[in-house]
Parts: structure tokens; sequence; C-alpha cells
């Protein structure tokens, strides 16, 4: 089994991953380039960044996908962040030297937003109101606007219908009741699971909840449900995990408060059902997700079910412009989820050390043949 | 810009990898490797024979064997037709697909690595293994009498890892980012209908087809491979690896075609290294230094196997030996890192081509497992054997006269 080494920490890499993937990867490619990316050109919205000051060329907008083209004409190292009300990070770009452009592509839908610069990479930055008007290309069917109400409602739901799960978890752990506590354990993370690249979308919550040991930073603090994993499965003792428990629900209730605010797009959504089945891939199949309990089937089911919602949803807007590819992620999902059905046992799943060499290896190719072909949805649905 | 040459990628546009997007084309449209003339060192896909195995042999190796994990034929035919557009792509030193699409919302259909590189001479071959002749595809009739299992040989010690496969795709080329780029995008286009069952690398190629040239060593430090059949000794490649379409019961769709022997045999490095040179030449039956056969002054003086110890490798595995037969060797060494003990997990990937490994592979390794004194100092731990189809005609796909 391939040690965590190497693993991007979630919490390094994935913050604006459910929003901002698409932007972020075209970003980073234009800035490799040099010049010619896709987004300089007719239509970007230059902004020049100083060490005072934060221009931004055009602050009327329409909703669709915006490029920015950003200058630092300063000497410090800024970053640039497209807020939404609340402060929610639409999307980001850190780390541009002085001297240097960088480029951000986001989508917009109406409403009002800011850009911020940061010199220093530090602050609230200076901002900058910009108003986006109209309705975006692509989310104009509305069938796809159905679906993002649809997911969101989905989203809400679990967030909300997971919550006494996780109160339950809590009171058990700080009960001392060890056994309680390891039944209520992978039940109480479904719902997270099910809609976890909308949940990555809140920042630091994230590693807050859900952070591995070994992907911790150094300085890092360990909270979160695997550490009370690691507590009752390793030493089978939870006195003095209270606070961690607390904080747990604290992290939790937050989460579910935020989930309205999520920036939602077909888009967004499409891909984040294939980070689910990454997640599967890189985490639940080589059982490193859940190293103490080995509960690992029951968040794979759940990533699987999620990415699944996100897919029915799609459907009927997938159907019309590539009846193949609906055909091949249907029988995907199925066949992965007919070989699942093999490991059922009681209410959840075996334990996954229990799955041998040979079966795993059945599970990863079946995740392999559904995320392929599901990598094409985002292309299709914007199509 | 509608056909992109890894090559010219790079070259005539300057900007890199981005310069397809730049463009606003991208690696756009994508059509057999025929239609332009193919990159510097590009081996020429079709042909009656598939190449990579008379082809003369590249520096570098990655073989993969796959499961099929689908029970339906139309799904197979689709990969085989698929894996056959992008291998005649990649074989002229192009991309499989789109590197750098229009649209960013779609992963590329390319993943990238080779843009830039030279074709580096990359052949890309398939082959089909006992177990596709199941009852799954409706195959168990054409399964050629030649295609038989492998018997165990004393001293196998076979990991089912590293071991069969319903299909095998060798990859051999100058750059090994070529080879793997290649595997990883065929393994890629086959997600969901076959799967990779296990794979290897290999480098520096143990056996020549080209006589003339210098023969290289295996990490045995030994020459390897003097007497192999030359890849333009016509004469002896009919004879010895091409199969003729009167071979036998199912031969009709092998025609033009070659079994495939491969076996991942570990070498006892340390014990090896420290064995006497005497002993060593003893035990391969040339000297280490010329790779002369004992009695003999040079390396490519006539074998006389009178002149070596009775149980002499080089004796042992000689077409006089084993009734005259002959085997196309095409192997590499590998060394993949070091086992938990410290030791060097390194030896020889053998491969060997004939026409009918019943008169071909199997007598000669069952000499060699019974009396080779080299069997000290190495272990077989990987094994497959597998049918390669004749060389894909124009307008055709790989295994379309099985399955065509």
């Amino acid at each position: 089994m391939p040690p965590a080494l190497g693993r991007r920490p979630r919490t390094a890499l994935r913050g604006p991953a459910a929003i901002g993937t698409v932007s972020l990867v075209t970003a980073l490619a234009a800035a490799c380039g040099g010049s010619g990316g896709a987004a300089e050109g007719a239509g970007a919205v230059p902004v020049n960044a100083s060490d005072t000051t934060c221009q931004v060329g055009k602050t009327a907008l329409s909703a669709g996908t915006t490029h920015f083209a950003i200058t630092n004409e300063g000497t410090q190292v800024t970053e640039v962040y497209v807020y939404a009300p609340g402060d929610r990070i639409v999307t980001e770009r850190e780390n541009i030297g002085p001297g240097t452009k960088a480029e951000l592509t986001v989508e917009l839908a109406a409403g009002k937003y800011q850009v911020a610069c940061k010199p220093g990479m530090k602050g609230r930055g200076i901002r900058t109101d910009i108003t986006v008007t109209g309705t975006a290309q692509g989310t104009s069917d509305a069938r796809l606007t159905r679906a993002v109400a649809d997911y969101r409602a989905y989203v809400q739901g679990q967030a909300d219908e997971h919550l006494p799960l996780v109160e339950d978890f809590v009171a058990a752990v700080k009960d001392g009741d060890v056994a309680k506590a390891k039944d209520l354990y992978a039940k109480s993370r479904v719902g997270w699971e099910r809609v976890e690249p909308v949940a990555e979308s809140f920042g630091d919550l994230d590693p807050k909840l859900d952070i591995r040991e070994a992907d911790l930073e150094e300085g890092q603090k360990f909270t979160g449900w695997h550490r009370l994993e690691k507590a009752l499965w390793e030493t089978g003792e939870v006195k003095g995990e209270a606070k961690t428990a607390d904080t747990l629900l604290a992290d939790y209730k937050d989460f579910q408060a935020k989930v309205k605010t999520a920036q939602i797009t077909p888009t967004s959504m499409a891909n984040g059902a294939k980070e689910l089945l990454d997640e599967v891939a890189t985490g639940k199949v080589t059982g490193e997700e859940e190293a103490f309990s080995h509960t690992d089937l029951v968040d794979f089911k759940a990533n699987v079910d999620g990415a699944q919602k996100v897919y029915g949803l799609l459907e009927p807007v997938v159907k019309e412009k590539d009846a193949a590819l609906a055909t091949r992620l249907s029988g995907e999902f199925a066949d992965v989820q007919k070989l699942l059905e093999k490991y059922e046992k009681g209410d959840g799943y075996v334990s996954y050390d229990t799955v041998g060499e040979s079966d795993r290896k059945e599970l990863s190719d079946a995740v392999n043949a559904l995320a392929e072909p599901l990598s094409k949805l985002a292309k299709t649905v914007v199509s | 810009m509608t056909e992109v040459s890894r090559r010219r990628m790079l070259g005539t546009a300057g900007l890199g990898v981005l310069a397809g997007a730049a463009a606003g084309g991208g690696v756009a449209g994508v059509a057999y490797a025929h239609d332009e003339p193919a990159a510097p060192a590009a081996v020429p896909f079709f042909g009656p024979h598939q190449a990579g195995i008379a082809t003369p042999v590249q520096d570098r190796l990655h073989f993969a064997a796959f499961d099929v994990i689908t029970d339906d034929r139309a799904e197979l035919v689709r990969v085989l037709k698929e894996w056959t557009r992008a291998a005649a792509l990649m074989t002229a030193g192009r991309p499989a697909g789109d590197a750098v699409p229009k649209v960013a919302e779609a992963p590329p259909d390319d993943t990238g690595e080779a843009l830039g590189l030279p074709a580096a001479r990359l052949t890309l071959t398939v082959g089909f293994g006992p177990s596709l002749f199941d009852d799954r595809f409706g195959l168990a009739a054409r399964r050629p009498a030649a295609l038989v299992d492998l018997p165990h040989f004393p001293g196998d010690d076979l990991e089912s890892a590293r071991s069969g496969g319903d299909l095998m795709v060798q990859a051999c080329a100058d750059d090994p980012q070529v080879a793997v780029h290649a595997v990883r995008n065929l393994a890629r286009i086959g997600f969901g209908v076959v799967a990779v069952r296990w794979s290897q690398l290999g480098f520096g190629k143990t056996s020549s087809t080209t006589p003339s040239a210098q023969t290289p060593r295996n990490l045995f430090g030994f020459k390897d491979g003097t007497n192999n059949i030359g890849g333009s000794d016509t004469a002896a490649l009919n004879r010895h690896v091409w199969v003729a379409r009167a071979d036998g019961p199912g031969a009709d769709w092998m025609a033009g075609g070659s079994y495939l022997v491969a076996r991942r045999i570990r070498m006892h490095i340390e014990t090896w290294d420290r064995t006497s040179l005497k002993e060593q030449q003893d035990i391969v039956g040339r000297d280490k230094g010329e790779g002369a056969a004992f009695g003999n002054a040079k390396e490519r003086d006539p074998v006389r196997l009178d002149r070596m110890p009775p149980d002499a490798h080089v004796r042992l595995a000689h077409p006089s030996t084993n009734g005259g037969a002959r085997i196309l060797r095409r192997g590499y060494s590998f060394a993949d890192g070091s086992d938990g003990l410290g030791r060097l997990d390194a030896g020889l990937f053998f491969l060997a081509y004939q026409r009918d490994p019943r008169s071909g592979f199997i007598p000669v390794q069952r000499r060699l497992a019974a009396r080779d004194v080299m069997n000290e100092y190495l272990v077989h731990v990987g094994s497959g054997i597998w049918a390669c189809p004749p060389g894909v005609r124009q307008g055709g796909f790989w295994g379309d006269t099985l399955l065509g």
C-alpha cells in the first residue's frame, strides 16, 4: 500500500475546488505559458495591482465566464480574490510576483461581487465592487437552472439530515461510550462525504473537519473526525477528546449554515461529481481515508451516491447532447453500485481491511471505468 | 492546424505546450498516420506484420498486460479500433488526440507528456492471451492450437499479479517517456473495457535483431543474443517467427502473426556478483570479455557445443540441442528498485517471438529448467503467452482477422 507521501494536503490546494477547479486550471496553464493563453485577448478584464491600488478595468460585467488579466505593478507579491457577498471566496489567485502577470477565469452569475487585491498577501485587501447582470450562456437552459436548484436543495438536505447523527456521535464520544461512538462514526460522515466538493469550497472547514493525520502540515492542528477515529480505534480511549468533539459539532454546524451560500453552477456540479470519484480513487480504494476504522466503503458509497445524484440531475441534458455518454455513465454507475452491494453487511459495509488485493483491484477498475467518462460531464453540459 | 507532430508542435510553433491553444486550434481532428509524412525516427505502423517484432530493438520498453472487464464483444472491438487509431498516431510521433483542447472544461484527450518529443522509433504490438478465448466473446473455437497454456517449469515461482492477461501491449521506443506515454494513453482509452493487470518497464535491450550491431549485455554482464534471428533475415523469420496459414487449427487468422512468450526473470544479482569469473563463464558457455563461445576466439565464430560444459546455458539453449528450434529474443533488463532485504529487484524481462511455442520456447525452457546451472542465480516470477495477430492494413484494426 503506498504511503501518503507526496499526496497534496487537501488543505493547501483544495480551497475553492468545487467552484473554481476549471478556472484555476485555466489560470495556471495560462500563467505557465507566459503570453498567449486563452484568457488573454478581447474581453479579458484587466486588473492592475500595485502596492496601494487595485484598478479593475470594467466593473459592470455580463453573467457567464469572465477572464481577469492581472498585472502586478507593485513591489510586493500579491493575490487577487473574487468575493461574493459575505466574503465568500468565489475564486482566487495567489502568489503573483512583482512585475508578473497572471490570469483568473471565473464563472459568475448575476449579482454583486468584489474584486480584492492583497499586496503582501494579507489583510482584507483593496476592494472594488463589481456588478454582474444577465443570464450566463449555458445556464439559460431552464433544465440546468432547475438542476442547480435541485442540487442546492440536495446539498442542504444532506447537511441538515446528518446533523442529528453528528450530534449523537459527539455525545457518545463525550460520554466515553466507545462502542456507540464507533458505530456512529462512519454514519455521521455520510452527508459530508456525499457533498464534499461543495463543502471544500468553504476554505478551512474541510481540513478542520476531515483532515487525515498523514496530511497535516507542520504546526497544523489535528482536529475533526479522523482525530476521533484514531482515538476510538487505536487507543480505544476518548477521555480528553471532549473539546475536539465539541469543535467538530461546531464546525459541522458552520458548514450546514454556509451551504446555502455556496456558488453552484452546472459546471461546478459536474466537476464536483468527478472530484467525488477522484476521492474514491485516491483515498478510499487504497484504504487511506479510514486508516484506523477501515470504514472506507461507507465513504466510498457516499461519494458515489453524491456523484450519481449530480449525474441524475444533469442526465436529461446529457442524454440530449451526448446520448452515448449518458448510456455509458448510467451503465457504469450501475456497475459500481452492484459491486458495492457485494460488501454490504448489516446497515453498513465490511471492514475494508478484510477486502483482499484482487477485490480492491476490481473496485479500482470499476472506479476508473466510471471516472473516465465522468470527466467528460462538465464539457458536455456546458457545450 | 489540423495535424501537428509532437516535434513540430515545439519546433515550428516555438511556444511550447500552449502553442496549440494560442493558435486557437489545438490538435484538432485526428486521422491515420499515413495522411501525412511521419515524424523522423518513425517506424511504419501498418503492414503485413506488426511492428515491434522484427523491428530493430529499441532502447526502452513499457509492457502492459490487460484484462478485459466486460463480456461485451462490441465494446472490446470498439477499444481495439480506438487503440489502432491512437497507435497509428503515436507511432508517427503525434499525440493520440487533442492535447490542448479548445474547451477547457474537458480533460485533454492526449495526456501531453510526449509533446515535443520525436517518434523515437515507437512501436506498439498487441497480443491475445489464452484467457481471451473463453466463453465471453465466442472465441473458444478460434483459439489456435499453438496458443497453449504454458506448463509449469521446475523452479517457477510465478506471481499471479505479474502473470497472464487477456491482452498485452508491448511499447518499445528509444525514449522511455514516449513508451510510457503510449501505454498510459492506451490504458486510459480502455478504461471500463480493459484494465491493466500488470506492467513492466525495461531498459537496456538484451537482445539485438541487428546482427551487425554490437551485442548488448544483460545484467549478468554477459553478451546476450549473439545468435538471435536477424530482423532482415526473411528466410529465418518465415521459418521460425511468422505463423503460416497452414500451421494448424486456428492459424487462419494468425497468418503473418507470431506467438510471444514473456517471462519476468529475477536475477539473484548479489550472489552472482560473488561468483568467480571462471564459474560465471562455465555457466554461460562464453567468455565474459569477448563473448566468444568456448573453444572460439571471436564472438561470432560458429559455436562448438562439445567444447563447453554439458550444462552450459548456451549449449542447453542452442538450436542444435533443441531440434533446430529458434526463437526471436527481444528482452530487456529491468531494475525495479530494491526489495525489503536491500537486494536489487532486477533481472531480465525475457520476450521471445516464435511461430509455435510448442516447438520453440517450451522445449528449450524445459531443458533449461531441468539442467541449467544458471538457475541457481535466477527465478522466473512472471509469465505470459499471447497470440500476436498479423499487422494492421490500412482501414483495418488490431485483431480484425479474429474479431472483424
